[in-house]
């Protein structure tokens, strides 16, 4: 190891001018979209990381679709999943942010935050990373599900556009939501804890909602539940967007739903974080 | 000579552990401060307050000129941290652990790959390279998370427990990049539990118990006041305790003391000293099965300068 003992190798000058002299804000965005990077390699070279975004939702369409279709749409498999798919797509893409909670979890435990904690970089930039990020797999989420729905009949009624518009809109509210997990992680002891209090939440919001069944076949106090619970709004919206009908009033109220799980969770998300590590 | 680390009255609790109980430390541009003391001296509280990521109760510190807690983002831009474990991102490899820190700091994509690629290159990890990091081993890691932590070039490192862990010759190497890196001008602050390192390394040791500064003084003076070398020895024949015991307060300079099952300890002047301990061990005929020469070790160093053993503290707390 002789190596080590010379002595730091000098780079000319120029070749490391580190540009500290841009905008802060600039900064500020180079250094999530690096961190995002970093979350992005990690997550590919763990591909069972993407299991609750490939397999997962194809399980639930296929099993919901063959097993429970014929029963609930009166024996039109191919009706209910044109019912069904917009809800799974709400319903897997919301609980897709339950693992970044975890895996936050899991590298602060392991010490990886101290050192960016250690750089001149803002607070906030490695969640801000990380969440960035997890678009990636939204979108994964979202090819696979809509590709496997229509190869067993699913298919879009409106326009392209609209189309799009749900996307976006189901990738918008799952990082909106994702704040919450990413709340839980700061908290949470374990890693398995986030997961277990994470489900705690996401499971009650997926089945009291519309994703399976018509909200007018539930008891009325469940109906009030189903009613403002934004993963219904949110399933509502894609419904109308994918397959035709009104729609307009649920992208306002899961527009709303986003705004306040983002300026309500982010911010504690970030305090629980400063506190944490 | 203007000071690069200071630190004065530094106060930290955690629930009922007062951790740092009013701590000054102070070390030179391009000296090494060494930090000595038992586990759960309050070492580690003090370097992550030193560092910007923890904040003190009281007390106040400036590193290269900023304030640790007025002024946090400038003094992470002169500081390069490396933890007691090594907190590298174990799914990355080492190129894009390094290159991921550079960009950090502010380098775009090409200077901050061949920052990457020289560190690397010192560190002997450039086979490693393109392997994560999980697959590196203890030593490799170390040497990882120390380049990691010398991309941007600090003028202030701190090693938090450098060598714990690490194998008698992995920890030459170490104490050789210590060595290289304050001979170009930087400052380094290192903790230990081992005397022979902050001998070998520290201009000055600062020794810390229960969160408190117990001596602050060169190598040279501590080893005036703890006594510098010493002299063990075990005899094939436990009888010949007593005839070693006089023979060595002949020799040290201070009176020989029982160090475990059937052994002695003594102080000496120096070195030069066990030649004479050989000669006089044959002409009196005493048959030994151990022999060395030492620094004291960090229990003795406390006995001496607290009157109390870190052992005896252990058995306390428990």
């Amino acid at each position: 190891m002789s190596i080590i003992t010379a002595a730091d190798p000098t780079t000319t000058p120029t070749d490391l001018t580190a540009r500290n002299d841009r905008p802060k804000i600039i900064k500020y965005l180079t250094h999530c979209v690096v961190l995002a990077r970093r979350s992005l390699i990690k997550t590919l070279r763990t591909p069972e990381a993407l299991v609750d975004v490939t397999v997962q939702p194809v399980i639930f369409l296929a099993l919901f679709t063959y097993i429970f279709g014929g029963a609930i749409a009166h024996g039109s498999q191919t009706d209910y999943l044109q019912f069904l798919l917009p809800g799974i797509l709400g319903q897997t893409i919301a609980m897709a942010g339950i693992s970044l909670g975890a895996n936050l979890n899991s590298d602060i435990e392991k010490g990886v935050f101290d050192r960016f904690r250690a750089l001149p970089i803002g607070r906030s930039a490695p969640l801000v990373g990380s969440v960035m990020a997890d678009i990636v797999r939204y979108l994964i989420l979202v090819i696979i599900t809509l590709g496997v729905g229509m190869i067993m009949g699913f298919r879009i009624h409106t326009s392209l556009g609209a189309a799009i518009g749900g996307v976006g809109l189901a990738v918008g509210f799952a990082l909106c939501f994702v704040w919450v997990s990413v709340f839980i992680g700061m908290k949470a002891r374990t890693s398995g804890a986030v997961t277990g209090l994470s489900m705690l939440i996401v499971m009650p919001l997926s089945f009291g909602s519309n994703v399976f069944v018509p909200t007018g076949t539930m008891p009325g106090w469940l109906q009030a539940f189903v009613k403002v619970n934004p993963l219904s709004h949110l399933v509502g919206a894609i419904r109308g967007l994918f397959t035709g009908g009104a729609w307009a009033t649920d992208v306002a109220w899961t527009l709303g739903w986003m705004a306040a799980l983002l300026l309500v969770f982010a911010p504690l998300a970030v305090r629980a974080y400063r506190k944490r590590v | 000579m203007t000071a690069t680390i200071e630190a004065s009255g530094l106060r930290k609790r955690f629930g009922t552990t007062q951790a740092l109980d009013g701590v000054d430390l102070y070390a030179e541009q391009g000296t090494v401060l060494g930090v000595l003391g038992p586990n759960g001296a309050g070492k580690t509280t003090a370097v992550r307050i030193l560092a910007t990521l923890l904040q003190p109760d009281s007390g106040s510190a400036r590193i290269a000129g900023h304030d640790v807690v007025a002024e946090p983002q400038k003094v992470r831009e002169s500081v390069g941290l490396t933890g007691q474990y090594a907190s590298v991102d174990e799914d990355l490899t080492g190129t894009e652990n390094l290159v991921m820190i550079g960009q950090l700091l502010n380098y775009s994509g090409a200077p901050a790959r061949i920052r990457a690629r020289e560190l690397l290159a010192w560190f002997d990890l450039t086979e490693a390279a393109d392997r994560p990091a999980k697959k590196y081993s203890g030593g490799m890691r170390r040497r990882l998370d120390l380049a990691a932590s010398l991309v941007g070039r600090p003028s202030v490192i701190f090693l938090d427990e450098p060598t714990t862990g690490l194998d008698p010759a992995k920890r030459e190497d170490m104490w050789d990049v210590v060595r290289n890196l304050v001979t170009e001008g930087s400052t380094v602050l290192l903790t230990t539990q081992y005397l022979e390192e902050a001998d070998a390394l520290a201009d000055k040791i600062t020794v810390i118990d229960h969160g408190r500064v117990i001596a602050n003084d060169t190598a040279d003076g501590l080893k005036k006041v703890i006594g510098g070398h010493r002299i063990k020895v075990r005899p094939t024949d436990p009888g010949d305790l007593g005839r070693l015991a006089t023979l060595l307060t002949r020799i040290g300079t201070g009176e020989p003391e029982p160090t475990g099952r059937n052994t002695l300890t003594v102080p000496v002047a120096d070195e030069a000293v066990l030649p004479v301990v050989v000669g006089s061990l044959a002409d009196a005929g005493i048959g030994v099965t151990e022999l060395s020469l030492h620094l004291p070790t960090l229990d003795e160093v406390f006995l001496t300068l607290t009157g109390k053993s870190t052992i005896e503290d252990e058995a306390e707390a428990a």
